[in-house]
């Protein structure tokens, strides 16, 4: 599992990097976010809950069956959406109310 | 390289679950200093960093803690520590209740009674349950956290902790730390086999690959005594996301079927490593692959799962999403995955007292790191580090520091340096951390044999990882991080010893898939109704018998 970072988007504030449980995430001499290590990531997806401008997506490896969807979370008060885009073009975003639990 | 002396009361090793309750715990009840070392950053570090989405220990209405207790003794088929599980299982309410006032979202019905699931289980929104646990010890006075400062020895003199050692990777610093007392909350050990998709994916969302059994290590070096590494953790996960299936199959009521859609799961037995060993036996006699029969739920539960997967395991929601099909539509397949040493799952680690102190003065330890009580989830890992904590106070009361000689500091800094030193090595730390996990694959039951093994076996991997370890002292570290990667191999390493010994020495099979032993394939309880433990001395690993403790009997240190 693996993350791409957009450096367009990318603004250096260097939440991801602190945030990352591996230390894999560091900043090159422009000034923004990359991943050193990709081989490392475990997909926690934390780095990008941290991201102020989306500008990190998480994406499963095909060699465990990816498909090239590429993902992001938006928070809303209380609202953490996920944001699934997928190859084709179509998008399908989950909003989970994070004071409800799960049910099951 | 920067060098940096620090002094404190309490040092906790690992900002994890177990060392985050620690830090609230001591400062709850004592104006002790406190310094946490994480080699990551609080906030998300551990095994809770994507959440989880149920609380599996808990005492529901009508059970009690002794029920705990007697669970976790079947699944472990005895081996286990009662004294250690009944004052874990003692706390299990009140730590859910603290967490619950420090904002954790739970689940309860219209008279505001938690809604529960089985016997011991709680629905939680537990994405931000590590953001919530941080968030309160960053708000402590006389806790110092440092994040980034990753500890690679302890300092013990005549049996006596006196601090620990560590790398600043962020600041290239080396640490000294003198404590007068310290909690080891490391977690367990992942990355010791070969993973099921060892090349890009090689790492999944479910136990951290960050958690390299550096506490185990530590333990093992400084001559602590150790229990039951023989039995191994291995996970009935779904396929290739290595995600859990607890909510699927306590959650929706999901059954294990083959693939002629038999349920198979009462055929071998449900407990944790039966569950495995029969996935592996269905495939094995050509009935596989295996699923977790989730076709025909409703579409309501369907989109709860997607929902409680995006909370603890994000990729399998992914993976339902890009088939285009839904649980209800199609079965989700599953499979074990390597072996872990984990003492939260089994009951590997530290040979504790019930106070949580380890056979080193002064050294207590919590959470995965340690051992005789399984089944420990969020919840004991918690309880254990606020029962760590409470003796770790005790213990500065009575005690005070234990200055490191300056002999110790250089000899470790002279190892660090050397580390980073070109030297003419061939080999990188990742093509040695490569062939440790093709060792273990091949000679100490791994993927590859079905986790099955014998001694000629254990034998060869047993020279292997010497020679590995040997191979080990001429890697060359870029950087610090580099550096924190040549200890963490090392760390696998000496786990990776223990491990072979004590598979070897638990002549009999009591536990499938966990510890499948082929030359001794049945159980033996005249002979291994016992705890096998062990101690490293003079560089070898001498193995200690010991009868169990009895249930309502406490086991005291008598040393």
């Amino acid at each position: 599992m693996s993350i791409a970072i957009n450096k367009q988007k990318c603004v250096g504030c260097g939440r991801c990097r602190n945030v990352c449980p591996g230390s894999l995430i560091k900043i090159d001499e422009s000034g923004k976010a990359y991943i050193k290590y990709p081989k490392d990531c475990w997909g926690c997806t934390s780095c990008i809950k941290e991201c102020p401008v989306h500008a990190i997506n998480f994406y499963l490896g095909a060699d465990i069956g990816g498909m090239g969807s590429m993902v992001h979370t938006e928070k809303n008060g209380d609202i953490l959406s996920w944001i699934i885009e997928k190859p084709q073009g179509d998008t399908i975003k989950i909003d989970i109310n994070q004071r409800e639990s799960n049910k099951y | 390289m920067k060098t940096e002396k620090l002094t404190t009361d309490i040092l906790i090793i690992g900002g994890g679950t177990a060392g985050c309750y620690a830090a609230l715990t001591i400062s709850e009840n004592s104006d002790k200093k406190v310094i946490i070392c994480e080699k990551a950053h609080i906030k998300r570090s551990g095994c809770l960093a994507a959440g989880v989405n149920a609380l599996n220990a808990y005492i529901t209405e009508g059970r009690t803690p002794q029920d705990y207790v007697d669970y976790a003794k079947h699944d472990a088929d005895g081996i286990v520590r009662e004294d250690l599980l009944l004052t874990m299982s003692e706390r299990l309410n009140s730590v859910t209740h603290r967490l619950e006032q420090l904002g954790l979202v739970i689940l309860k019905d219209e008279n505001g009674k938690y809604v529960t699931r089985g016997n011991r289980n709680l629905k939680i929104n537990g994405e931000n349950i590590k953001p919530i646990l941080a968030k309160a010890v960053e708000a402590l006075p006389n806790t110092t956290i440092l994040n980034r400062v990753n500890v690679i020895d302890f300092a013990v003199k005549d049996n006596r902790i006196q601090g620990a050692f560590g790398i600043g990777i962020d600041d290239d610093t080396f640490y000294t730390i003198e404590a007068k007392a310290v909690i080891i909350a490391t977690g367990g050990a992942a990355g010791l086999y070969k993973p099921n998709n060892p090349g890009f994916s090689r790492h999944k969302m479910w136990y951290p690959p960050f958690n390299t059994g550096a506490g185990y290590a530590m333990g093992i070096k400084a001559g602590a005594e150790m229990t039951t590494f023989e039995m191994r953790f291995i996970a009935l996960r779904c396929k290739d996301t290595i995600a859990p299936t607890g909510t699927l199959a306590q959650g929706v009521g999901a059954k294990q079927v083959n693939s002629l859609g038999e349920v198979y799961e009462t055929k071998y037995g449900l407990t944790t490593s039966e569950r495995v060993y029969g996935t592996v036996n269905e495939n094995q006699e050509g009935r596989g692959p295996c699923y977790l029969r989730t076709e025909g739920i409703t579409p309501e539960q369907d989109e709860s799962l997607l929902k409680a997967y995006l909370n603890m395991a994000p990729s399998q929601t992914i993976k339902w999403i890009e088939s285009g099909k839904n649980p209800s539509q199609q079965n989700v397949e599953i499979e074990g995955t390597e072996p872990y040493i984990v003492g939260g799952h089994t009951a590997s680690g530290y040979w504790v007292d019930t106070k949580r102190a380890t056979t080193i003065n002064g050294l207590f330890a919590g959470g995965d790191v340690a051992g005789g009580a399984p089944q420990k989830y969020v919840t004991g890992a918690l309880a254990e580090g606020e029962i760590a904590a409470l003796s770790a106070v005790e213990y500065v009361s009575e005690n005070d520091i234990s200055p490191i000689e300056s002999s110790n500091i250089d000899s470790h800094i002279s190892e660090v340096e050397n580390f980073l030193t070109k030297k003419d090595s061939h080999f990188t730390t990742e093509q040695l951390e490569e062939a440790m996990q093709s060792v273990m694959d091949s000679y100490a039951g791994g993927i590859k044999t079905n986790y099955r093994f014998n001694e000629k076996q254990l034998d060869i991997a047993d020279y292997k990882i010497k020679q590995l370890t040997e191979l080990s002292n001429s890697l060359y570290a870029e950087d610090f991080q580099e550096l924190m990667y040549i200890y963490e191999l090392r760390e696998r390493l000496t786990v990776c010893r223990s491990v072979i010994a004590h598979l070897k020495a638990r002549k009999e099979t009591r536990w499938h898939s966990f510890a499948e032993n082929l030359d001794y394939p049945n159980k033996d309880d005249k002979n291994f109704n016992k705890y096998v433990n062990s101690r490293f001395e003079n560089g070898e690993i001498k193995i200690i018998l010991r009868d169990l403790v009895p249930g309502g009997k406490s086991y005291e240190h008598s040393n």
